[in-house]
This record gives C-alpha cells, sequence and structure tokens, in this order.
C-alpha cells in the first residue's frame, strides 16, 4: 500500500531497515559504479592513506539507505531530491570466507517535513554503524499523490 | 601540491554519451541491495507508468563521477586523487532516469575554499538526456531534456590531514 501525503504526519516513523555488508559487497560496488578507489578493497593500501581499514564507499552506504524509502513510496522515481554528509566511515572487516558480517548498517526513517503545495515529504534518515552516525542531513524529498 | 583557487566559476562541457542500459540498472540496484521490481522487471515498471526499468536513486553518481573525473585529471586544477574524501552529496531529479537514456554530463565548479592545508571543492554535474539519434557537443542537443542534478562536495585533504 502506497502512502498518501494527507495520511502523514511530522515525526511519524516509516520503519527501518539493517544492511549486512562484506568485502564482496565492496568489490561488487565497486564495479557497478566505476570507483575503484583502493580504499574501498585493498587493504595495506586504505592503512597507508591513515584508515583504519578498507572502508564501504560513502556511495555505498547512501544508496542502500534509501531503499527503505523506495520500498515505503512504491516507486523508486518518487524520491525527487536526496542528499547526505558522510560524516564518518564504515569499515569493513575481512570475513571472506564466512557467514559473517564485514559491518552492519542500521537504517530508519521519520516523516521531517510535509509540503501540502508541493506535494512532498521530507523523510529524515538515521543510519548509524556500530552505534555511530555515519550519514548526516540524511534527507530524502519524496512525491506522493 | 595546492588547488588552484581560480577553478571557481570554470565549468566542463558535456564530452562522451552514457547510453543507461537495462543490465547495468539491474547491476546497480544489486550492488545497493535494492530490491524494488521497477529495477529488475519491465512490466513492473511499466505498471508504475514508466517507459522501461527504473534506476536507483543515486544512480546519477555513475555520470556525476566520471564529469568530476574531468576536473580531477586535469593538470591546471592541481588536485591529488589519493587525497579526495567525498563529504557531501546531494541529488535532484527532474525526471526519472530510465533505460535507454542516453546521458551527458556539463561539469560546473561552483566553490573551491582552504581548509587548513587542503581545500572543499563543490561540484555540480548538469544531467541531461539527448533526443534519439544526437550526440554530445552537436547543434541537435539543444533539445536536450534537465535529467538530474548532481552536487558533490569533494575535500582534498592537505599534507598531513
Amino acid at each position: 500500500m502506497t502512502p498518501t501525503l494527507s495520511d502523514l504526519a511530522v515525526g511519524q516513523d516509516i520503519g527501518s531497515s539493517t544492511v549486512v555488508v562484506t568485502r564482496t559487497d565492496l568489490v561488487k560496488y565497486a564495479g557497478a559504479s566505476g570507483d575503484f578507489n583502493p580504499i574501498h578493497w585493498n587493504e595495506t593500501f586504505a592503512t597507508s592513506v591513515g584508515l583504519p581499514g578498507v572502508i564501504a564507499h560513502g556511495m555505498f552506504t547512501m544508496g542502500s539507505a534509501v531503499q527503505l524509502v523506495t520500498d515505503w513510496a512504491g516507486d523508486p522515481a518518487a524520491v525527487v531530491d536526496f542528499q547526505t554528509r558522510f560524516t564518518k566511515p564504515v569499515p569493513v572487516s575481512d570475513t571472506t570466507g564466512t557467514a559473517e558480517a564485514g559491518a552492519v548498517i542500521e537504517v530508519s526513517g521519520a516523516i521531517g517535513a510535509i509540503d501540502a503545495d508541493k506535494g512532498t515529504a521530507r523523510v529524515d534518515l538515521t543510519v548509524t554503524c556500530a552505534g555511530l552516525k555515519v550519514l548526516m542531513k540524511a534527507q530524502a524529498v519524496v512525491r506522493l499523490a | 601540491m595546492t588547488i588552484n583557487p581560480d577553478l571557481q566559476g570554470n565549468s566542463y562541457p558535456a564530452k562522451e554519451v552514457y547510453d543507461v542500459g537495462r543490465e547495468k540498472i539491474r547491476e546497480f540496484a544489486r550492488a545497493v541491495k535494492a530490491t524494488h521490481p521497477a529495477h529488475f522487471d519491465v512490466e513492473a515498471a511499466r505498471a508504475l507508468g514508466h517507459s522501461d526499468l527504473v534506476a536507483p536513486p543515486t544512480f546519477a553518481i555513475i555520470v556525476a563521477q566520471r564529469a568530476d573525473a574531468q576536473l580531477i585529471e586535469d593538470p591546471a586544477a592541481g588536485i591529488d586523487f589519493s587525497r579526495v574524501v567525498h563529504a557531501d552529496q546531494r541529488f535532484i531529479h527532474h525526471r526519472p532516469i530510465v533505460a535507454g537514456d542516453r546521458l551527458v554530463a556539463e561539469l560546473h565548479v561552483d566553490g573551491v575554499r582552504a581548509m587548513g592545508g587542503g581545500a572543499m571543492i563543490t561540484t555540480r554535474s548538469e544531467i541531461f538526456a539527448l533526443p534519439a539519434g544526437t550526440d554530445a557537443g552537436t547543434a541537435e542537443d539543444a533539445g536536450r531534456e534537465p535529467v538530474a542534478t548532481a552536487t558533490s562536495s569533494l575535500l582534498v585533504r592537505g599534507e598531513g590531514q
């Protein structure tokens, strides 16, 4: 069931999701996006530039977090504006060959604002990894009927 | 290496065309763990009123980062790519990106500001769809349609940062 603007209220929760990330996921994202920066797949390189280890692409985190909004809205094209700041890296440990997660990203969303004239609602996302907020001002504006 | 402050206000014209394919939309959707059927199933996309598979909301980053590469690889810019950190990102969609689109991006350098020994650079990619049968840089691209505006802030870390 797709949400309608008149049924929404500021502060209302839209739900939550959990994104399990492995090193394989980062390699897949690198290939799909064309972003082959070695900090996202090579431990030696990542530590040599002062990172704790291999980190997820900020755009992987941003792109996977918005699925909560897309699924809630019922149409990926409903997301007309989406922005975030990347505040903390998401370190992904090497669990290759096991069933363990390399990192777990928790996403939740709530209605931050409603613009009845434009027919849009702003969903504010809270995105954390290991208890730290990894995205700030993660806001998706959604056009709804 | 220092960032050239005169970069602000620079722009780089649309160059190569990016052809949006169905399999690329599916691949990108899987890579961001998207499961919405409109990314995978043409009939599901059409049932929502789209002409073909719909790209996920951050798909335009592929085109925007290719445009950013023009700046990063410009010797006159003085940017060391290994010191670039993505600080923030925004996409404004003027209309959805769908399979079959032929996209071009025009890159604008909106801001350059010194930060410590480094700099924060704000770029804006204006992404357009070309009419069928035209190429970037030809007179025919006057009929191009605005698709998305992607704004990125790139932090170039200074020495010791």
